[in-house]
């Protein structure tokens, strides 16, 4: 388990690291809590050239209130956000998700900003982030956006970030009421399935992960939905040709497994 | 005095492994030494058609690279075991060469070494070695390999099998009273392929001394004597005396640490090539790829019944996957560690077990924790629940009518099954009463009742197994293919000072072997633990030995020692006559000192040897010093035996099992340590619990490994088992002199069908009358929706 050779350089601040990327272009890649990039690096299935660490740019590391949003620096490690208590109290969903990512030492090093740009298919946040309508915020050598997270995910490991691009925090917005409800894989403890509610009154958004090859807004239970859960039925309406398969679990599995954790995440 | 046998003393060795002070191989780093990496085929089955070694062999730091083409191709690993076909043709052996030279046989078979500086450039001069391939179809799956159009993994012989075996009454008689059978229950299933997953991965360091003409390999052994014998006699035909095998503190081995692999073969090899010393450590991915793995049977069993429930016969067929080469033990697992303990703990008079051992595109299968035990007992202990089940009665019920009666070797005669086999020692009721009794059983059929009644699927499993272990006799293992013996070395050597240093060829990778073999020492000599010293895993320092596997490190390893120790005192009380003016027969030995009966005139084993070894005053015709080593063969297999009881309740929704209770209450004989018992059984029964929820190797149609990493081979987590709730029955082993029997398998053994028949019984009214292990979320869904 030993990577492939590669430079090493420590950006010191946002605009550094963005002049690295250009320049290093496809040759480089960002390094935050490295708990996706580095055991894909030691199979060397990853070999960036160079790795432009991003994880000591100051500023990027806080959770802040911004009147109706809570503004969470991309370099949050997934404990900085369980032991939040702006998060556990007003976004308290993020915080339930948050700890069913890895374990201990994950939690301690990977980072939300690592994890939205990785893009794992059955990776915890993204159903949350679509379920909560958050905003991803990137900066680039043209200056900075917003991504809406139903526009973030394209594909397996694919995101709306361009090549120069770096998410430097996500706007939540204050949820009162919305749960995560998970069915890990018992190897990886991945989720087969993530699904995330966030309701308000009568209605409901509701955020799919681990079923597709890109994480997905169940419209169609949103829709259906009326405060009844069986509304859970239409869980996988619209990505019946996406979904995922794999020796733990196959399509027809999944698809039941969706049915059952929406329903869940309904009625908590 | 203090005394220790039966206490849980706590283990010595855990000082220096809690403080991560343990001395592992590749903690090992000597003068000049050079690392190395392997270029594995990505293919389970391909032509080679070309090697392009040019670019590696330029790359920075790189000191040699060997192919196949080398002069190590001509060499390779031997088999420890021969089993012929019933025709009486010979087994199938293939050369299991050091290197692949013209084709591969499996997913990550070597095809070059890179030796070079460092580790880091040793892997990055091997992605530069250019392997052509012309990849094969494949067989992974046992049974499709005997099928005529299956690709063959030897092209020398017509078909894939390596043997065929039976064992038991004959099969005629067996089918015949199977069809005037009251009641057959039949099954069919595969006991899945396990990847053993030792914490350490394999480690090897050989370094040839050139002015010494010597080689001192280090290696993650389980037995480093016998890994010198196969290497020298048998790999490279090197002489013995001139290899040290060093395998100091080994993490964890299940099995797969007892082989000689090809890669402790070659880096001997290039190490006097080079005149440098060699490290390999293989990582987790070549670890999945290469470490040889456990079970891979597929089974097609029936089991027939009278009007009462008595069994009146078993008949069993199984294809059991050899893997691409014929590991160490290979051929004994699925025969001689298996057919026979199909008696199990039942009377049944008529047993037929036919065994096809086919080649794959597989890494090899070996043993693995109980080793070809488990997959008798998975079997005998889920077909008998199923029975139960068929037949409208107790599982537990079923059981107790057909226990062989309680027996004590002694006074009451051994019990000889149908399968070879002659049972030690005895009392399957009185472990099936106290497991039942630990678990309630009464209390939680009624619970069980009243919770389906709220949709909530609960069950029970229960498993009484035996198994055979202190492996072995050694003129028996002979007869029965066996191309070693399996006594053990034990030498205890007293100091000058009355401090002791005991000479094991058991090796210690987990056991406790420092803390245990001290402790009965201390007691048969009467001093403290303190005072002994357990040595272990060097060739040079230990005469000989057969190293630690098949839960016989005690049962024979122990023996050997207590026969020293006999020899100790005996001697010793010549000394002591002499200096005590006494005759022999007048002196006692307690607490550490021989005292002239009803006297209080006594000596001190430390006064007694000293004067062994300073003997001025010294009785004629004794010779000086108090160093004895003794070889113990067995006179049988010890029978430990016991009962697991598994309660789950299963999601309705998901599938998912939840493992709520295990009981297990186990007869290992006496118990020397019951803290070490305590925590092998623990190990044992999560092991076991491992292949019946969680792990499982899955290879696809072209033999690719799809589990070949921890994302996607499921160990066993802490929170995947509750606590596990212990007892014991002692039923003393009455053929050796510390009555012991083992514990080492025996979690592994009774826990897997416990955790299977409790899933079933929790659907069995759903109409699941089976599901195929490992019984994941998916096929327990799968299995309700049916």
């Amino acid at each position: 388990m030993i990577p492939a050779k590669f430079d090493y350089i420590k950006a010191s601040s946002i605009s550094e690291a963005i002049s690295l990327l250009d320049k290093h272009g496809d040759d480089a890649k960002l390094l935050s809590g490295g708990h996706s990039l580095i055991p894909a690096m030691k199979l060397r299935l990853s070999r960036p050239e160079v790795l432009i660490d991003i994880s000591g740019i100051s500023g990027m590391n806080s959770i802040t209130e911004d009147g109706n949003e809570i503004v969470i620096g991309a370099n949050c490690t997934h404990a900085d956000i369980v032991n939040s208590d702006l998060i556990n109290s007003d976004l308290n969903i993020l915080a339930q998700t948050a700890k069913h990512i890895g374990d201990i030492q994950v939690r301690n090093r990977g980072t939300i900003g690592g994890s939205l740009a990785h893009a794992d298919p059955a990776a915890d946040y993204p159903a949350v982030v679509l379920a909560c309508d958050a905003k991803i915020v990137v900066e680039g050598k043209n200056g900075g956006r917003t991504i809406a997270a139903t526009d973030f995910f394209l594909g397996i490991f694919t995101t709306a970030i361009a090549e120069d691009e770096i998410i430097t925090s996500i706007r939540f917005p204050k949820v009162a009421n919305g749960n995560y409800q998970k069915f890990f894989q018992s190897a990886s403890r991945f989720a087969v399935v993530g699904v995330a509610a966030v309701k308000e009154g009568n209605s409901v958004k509701v955020g799919v992960t681990g079923v597709a090859g890109t994480p997905y807004r169940a419209t169609a239970v949103e829709n259906a939905y009326s405060g009844s859960s069986d509304a859970a039925l239409h869980a996988v309406d619209g990505v019946e040709d996406e979904l995922m398969s794999d020796h733990f679990a196959d399509e027809e599995y999944r698809a039941h497994l969706a049915k059952v954790m929406v329903k869940k995440a309904l009625e908590a | 005095m203090e005394t220790y046998i039966g206490k849980p003393v706590k283990r010595r060795e855990d000082a220096r492994f809690l403080k991560g002070a343990g001395k592992y191989t590749d903690d090992i780093k000597l003068q000049g030494m050079t690392h190395s990496a392997f270029v594995r085929s990505p293919y389970a089955h391909a032509k080679i058609l070309s090697v392009d070694t040019s670019a590696a062999e330029k790359a920075e730091g790189v000191v040699a690279v060997y192919t196949g083409s080398d002069a190590c191709g001509t060499f390779g690993v031997p088999c420890g075991w021969q089993v012929d076909f019933k025709n009486g043709e010979t087994m199938r052996e293939p050369l299991h060469p050091l290197l692949a030279k013209d084709k591969i046989l499996h997913l990550g078979e070597a095809v070059a070494i890179v030796i070079a500086e460092t580790l880091e450039l040793a892997r990055d001069a091997a992605e530069l070695v250019q392997v052509n391939y012309e990849a094969l179809p494949a067989v992974t799956c046992p049974k499709k390999a005997m099928e005529p159009s299956a690709p063959k993994v030897h092209d020398q012989w017509e078909d894939n099998a390596a043997f065929d075996w039976c064992i038991g009454n004959d099969r005629a008689e067996v089918e015949a009273a199977l069809a005037n059978a009251h009641h057959v229950t039949e099954m069919t299933y595969k006991n899945h392929r396990v990847a053993p997953n030792a914490i350490e991965p394999r480690s090897y360091i050989s370094d040839y001394d050139v002015n010494a003409d010597k080689w001192t390999l280090y290696t993650s052994t389980q037995n480093p004597h016998l890994v010198r014998l196969l290497l020298c006699a048998f790999a490279l035909g090197i002489p013995e005396h001139k290899v040290r095998v060093v395998s100091y503190d080994v993490g964890g081995g299940f099995g797969s640490k007892i082989y000689h692999y090809t890669e402790e073969a070659l880096l001997t090899w290039a190490s006097k090539e080079i005149g440098r010393p060699i490290k390999w450590t293989s990582d987790r991915t070549e670890a999945f790829l290469t470490d040889a793995h456990g079970r891979d049977h597929i089974v097609h069993s029936k089991m027939g019944f009278d009007a009462d429930g008595k069994i009146v016969a078993h008949l069993t067929d199984e294809y059991c996957a050899m893997g691409a080469y014929l590991s160490t033990f290979a051929p004994a697992v699925p025969t001689y560690l298996h057919g026979t303990l199909f008696q199990g703990v039942y009377t049944t008079p008529l047993i037929h077990l036919n065994v096809v051992a086919p080649f794959t595109h597989t890494v090899a299968v070996d043993a693995y924790r109980g080793a070809g035990r488990p997959e008798a007992t998975y079997l005998l202990e889920r077909i008998i629940s199923k029975a139960a089940k068929e037949m409208n009665m107790d599982p537990a019920e079923l059981r107790y009518k057909n226990f062989i009666p309680p027996f004590n070797g002694t006074t009451e005669p051994g019990y000889q099954t149908q399968v070879a086999l002659q049972y030690d020692s005895g009392n399957y009721h009185g472990v099936l009463k106290r497991g039942l009794e630990m678990l309630g059983y009464e209390d939680f059929r009624k619970e069980q009742a009243e919770a389906r009644k709220n949709g909530k699927l609960l069950g029970v499993g229960i498993s009484t197994y035996i198994e055979g272990c202190g492996i072995a006799p050694s003129a028996v293992v002979g007869s029965l293919g066996a191309r070693a013996g399996l006594y053990e070395v034990g030498h205890v050597r007293v100091q000058p000072t009355g401090k002791v240093s005991v000479f094991t060829g058991a090796h210690s990778h987990g056991q406790g072997h420092e803390t245990v073999f001290a402790q009965f020492v201390a007691d048969k000599l009467g001093i403290p633990m303190d005072d002994i010293d357990i040595v272990h895993g060097d060739t040079d320092q230990v005469a000989f030995g057969m190293g630690t596997y098949g839960s016989r490190s005690l049962a024979v390893g122990g023996s050997a020692i207590i026969k020293s120790v006999e020899k100790v005192l005996e001697k010793g009380a010549k000394i002591a006559a002499h200096k005590l003016e006494a005759a022999e027969e007048d002196l006692e030995y307690a607490e550490g000192k021989w005292t002239v009966k009803g006297t209080d005139k006594s000596i001190s084993f430390g006064d007694v040897s000293l004067t062994a070894y300073v003997p001025h005053d010294y009785p004629e015709g004794v010779e000086p010093g108090l160093d004895f080593s003794s070889f113990y063969d067995p006179t049988n297999f010890t029978y430990p035996f016991g009962t697991h009881i598994a309660v789950v309740e299963v999601d309705a929704d998901t599938g998912k099992v939840d493992l709520q209770r295990f009981v297990a209450c186990d007869d290992v004989g006496n118990v020397m340590n019951p803290m070490i018992v305590d925590g092998q059984i623990h190990g044992g029964v999560v092991q076991g619990v491992g292949q019946a929820l969680l792990e499982e190797v899955v290879y696809d149609g072209e033999g690719q490994m799809v589990t070949g990493s921890y994302m996607d081979y499921a160990m066993p987590r802490a929170d995947d088992v509750p606590m596990i709730e212990t007892d014991r029955t002692t039923t003393p082993c009455p053929h050796n002199p510390l009555g012991v029997k083992g514990a080492g398998e025996a979690g592994a053994i009774g826990s897997t069908p416990a955790v299977v028949n409790a899933v079933v019984d929790a659907l069995a009214h759903l109409g699941v009358t089976d599901i195929q292990m490992p019984v994941t979320p998916q096929r327990v869904w799968k299995a309700m929706q049916n």
